[in-house]
Formats: structure tokens, sequence, C-alpha cells
């Protein structure tokens, strides 16, 4: 049987909260923190999952570790907690196998570009049809906000508690030159353009990256003496500029700095499965049954 | 709301409106509901929740717009607010 969520703009009678409908209400509350941004990103995709219609029952969600992994668990689809930094690689092998399914991969900064980052950029550079979105709070969060390959130059951490002395990845240029089709980059209080953009992820074939910076109220913000949520929230509100089609080389994020906002890159390039029956067809001609359909969307 | 000009089918435009509902017990007191509504609708109330966090109120209910902002922003899906229909007249967009 099919299901569709229906967000936003429920009649009076339906006295309940629209994303009931899509989480697992047995697991809620949720263990985020107060001023936390990750439940709000959650929304921003059942609101993509929302305009986009799609059966619910043909997306999956994979998450690695950390808070942020925490977000498969809480939805209700195919959900998949994996381990640490394997989320991309799970994804890639179940969309192998189900190519008619919409892979989502919601998962954190740590996760996904440390451990889990030499995934990240083969799997971007075959440019799977998957979507990944990356809550980038600029930390460890979960295990006591240690420094993560996104923490920005001179910020404090639990292990740079004089300030970080690293270079930090930016994602988008780390996504685009890796081979992403579809980058973007909002904040967590960026919340409709965000659904937007995951929704354009989604709808694109191929490797999609949204980031989403959000706060951490409990680590980041504390360790940095920035308040709470609530305060990155408003710094996000002053401090972000929305450059659509910005050179992916010129938006670094350096401390309490300017964050650029927008979509960044949105091209045509052949899905992996799309090549792998290219290539086939090429070497073993009629004798080659492509795979998954012509486009690999079945 | 205010509008730049009166439109000239002010008598047939209605104000949408909304039916704010919150669920104390889930709320977790951050106040981005009460810092982004466009309205003011809403403040921090003085109770407490059973997890010790100051859920909000609205103080202005009959002000809703129905914009969502409160229910889309709030990370603990808290909050939401359902659509008004009234009869005969067409909500503005
Ligand atoms: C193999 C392995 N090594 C280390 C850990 C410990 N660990 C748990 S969460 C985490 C960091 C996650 O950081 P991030 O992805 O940024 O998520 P956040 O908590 O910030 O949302 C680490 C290293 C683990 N779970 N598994
Ligand atoms: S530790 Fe930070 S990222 Fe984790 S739930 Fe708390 S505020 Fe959110
Ligand atoms: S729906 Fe909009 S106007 Fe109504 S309380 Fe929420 S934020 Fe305010
Ligand atoms: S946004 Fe949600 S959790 Fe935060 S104060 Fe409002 S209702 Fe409570
Ligand atoms: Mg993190």
């Amino acid at each position: 049987m099919s299901k569709k969520v229906a967000l936003n703009k429920a009649p009076v009678e339906e006295k309940q909260h629209p994303m009931e409908k899509i989480l697992r209400m047995d697991r809620i509350p949720h263990i985020w923190c107060s001023t936390c941004g990750i439940g709000t990103t959650v929304t921003a995709l059942a609101m993509a999952l929302d305009q986009l219609g799609l059966d619910l029952n043909k997306v999956a969600i994979l998450s690695g570790i950390g808070c942020t992994g925490r977000v498969a668990g809480y939805l209700k689809l195919d959900s998949f907690h994996t381990t640490h930094g394997r989320s991309i690689p799970f994804a890639f092998g179940l969309h192998i196998a189900r190519p008619d399914m919409k892979v989502i991969v919601f998962s954190g900064d740590g996760d996904l570009i440390s451990i889990g980052g030499n995934h990240f950029i083969h799997t971007a550079r075959r440019n799977a049809d998957m979507t990944v979105i990356c809550v980038n709070n600029f930390i460890y969060a979960m295990t006591g906000g240690q420094v993560a390959p996104t923490t920005p130059t001179t910020a404090r951490s639990a292990t740079s508690p004089y300030g970080c002395y690293e270079h930090p990845f930016n994602l988008p240029l780390l996504a685009a030159s890796s081979g992403a089709v579809y980058v973007a980059r909002w904040t967590a209080l960026h919340i409709r353009r965000l659904a937007n953009s995951i929704k354009e992820a989604i709808a694109k074939p191929g490797f999609s990256f949204v980031e989403v910076v959000a706060p951490c109220s409990t680590l980041y913000a504390r360790l940095n003496k920035l308040g709470t949520g609530l305060d990155l929230m408003k710094f996000y509100h002053d401090n972000s500029v929305i450059k659509h089609g910005a050179d992916p080389k010129e938006i670094d994020i350096d401390y309490q700095s300017q964050i650029i906002v927008g979509k960044f890159v949105d091209i045509d390039k052949p899905p992996y499965i799309e090549c792998f029956n290219a290539g086939n067809k090429r070497v073993f001609g009629d004798k080659f049954k492509p795979y998954g359909g012509g486009n690999g969307s079945n | 709301m205010k509008f730049w000009r009166t439109p000239l089918d002010i008598d047939k435009l209605k104000i949408p409106h909304g039916e704010l509902h919150i669920i104390a017990e889930r709320c977790k007191g951050c106040g981005f509901c009460v810092e982004y509504c466009p309205k003011d609708v809403l403040v921090l109330s003085e109770e407490f929740n059973s997890k010790g966090y100051h859920p909000p109120k609205a103080v202005k209910p009959e002000e809703c717009v129905n914009c969502d902002l409160c229910e889309i922003l709030c990370p603990d899906f808290a909050i939401y607010c359902l659509r008004v229909e009234e009869e005969g007249k067409e909500v503005a967009k």
C-alpha cells in the first residue's frame, strides 16, 4: 500500500502534529538537546518528501553514528542506522540492489567527512544516484565535542581547548570537485529554502549533496561561549549571504564569519548505473542485458 | 496584516487564520517559535513542563496568520498550526 506524507495546511479536523505521520512516535521525544538544530533539519526533509509526493515505501534513509546519526531511526521509512562513516557504502549497495528506490543519506560532518570521507568522495566521483544531507555543526557532538574535519580554525573544541589550528574542509568544494551534480548549502534557519534544495536534490539523477549548518548548543556553542542554539540561529540570520552559483572555492566558512549559502552546482552527468550499462553495452553489444532499466530509475 | 496599499478587493479577501496547538510536554523551551513568529503571537510561559522547560503560550492567538513558521522551525515537533476555513471569502495569498 502506498503511503504519503501530507504536511502543512492540514485542516482543523486533524488534531495531530503533521510530522507524526512520518516519525516513529514510539521513539519521540528524541534525544536532541534543547536548542539543537537537528530536529528542524528533519522537518525540512519531511517537507521535501511531502512536496515531491513520493511513495514512502520507495524511500530509504540511512545514517551513520552521532547525534545526527539518530535521524534515520526516528523516521518511518526504510531506515538504516549504520556504523561510523559507512552510511554511504551501505547506501550504494542498496541503490545497486534496488535502483527503483530513492536513497537518502542523513548524517553528521564528523561521520560523513572524517572516517566516511573516502566513501563520500568516491561515491560522488561515481555519480551514484543518491542524496547526501550533511548536518554540519562543526564538531563531533555526541562523543563530547572533539575537533572535526569541519571545525573552523581558532574554534574551541574538547580537543582544541586553545582553538583549532587546522584548516577545515569546505564541504561544497569537496563535493563539487569529487563530482557531485547538485551541491547546496543552507543553515537550519533557512528552512523553506533548505526544504526546496532537498527536494531538488532528491529529484536530481546522480550524486546530490546538501550541507546544513546547524546549531549544536551543548558542545559547539558552549565550548565557544556563543550562547544557545537560538543565539546561533540569530547569528545565521545576521551573517548568511545567499549567493546562488557562487564558486565553491570561495565559500570557506571561517570561525563566526559570514556564511555563504545557496545552490552552487546543478549540472547533468550520467549516473553510475547508466555508465555501467553503457560501458558493458560498448564491449558486449546486444549480448548484454542492461541492468535496472535504461537509466537506472527502473 | 498591513498592506502597502489597500487592495481593490479588500472586502472579498480575508487574512488567513490558524488554530495553534502546543504540545507542552514535548517542548524543550528553545524559543525558536517565539523569536521567529512574524506576528509575535507567542511568548515563553512562566509555567514549567515536567521536563523543567518553559513551553510557549499564545498571547495573541487571534493574530496567527497560519504561516507555519513556528511549526517548521520547532526542533521538537511540539507546536503546529491548523488552517481555519471561513465561509465566503478567498484567503489572501
Ligand atoms: C567505529 C567508531 N568509532 C568511533 C565512534 C564514536 N563516535 C560516536 S559519534 C562520533 C562523532 C560523530 O560526529 P558527527 O558525525 O559530526 O555527528 P554529531 O554528533 O556532531 O551530529 C564518534 C566519533 C563510533 N561510534 N564508532
Ligand atoms: S550534543 Fe549538540 S548536536 Fe548533539 S543533540 Fe546536543 S546540541 Fe544537538
Ligand atoms: S503559524 Fe505563524 S503566525 Fe501563527 S503562531 Fe506560528 S509563526 Fe506565528
Ligand atoms: S520551538 Fe518548539 S521546542 Fe522550541 S520553544 Fe517553541 S514549541 Fe518549544
Ligand atoms: Mg557534527
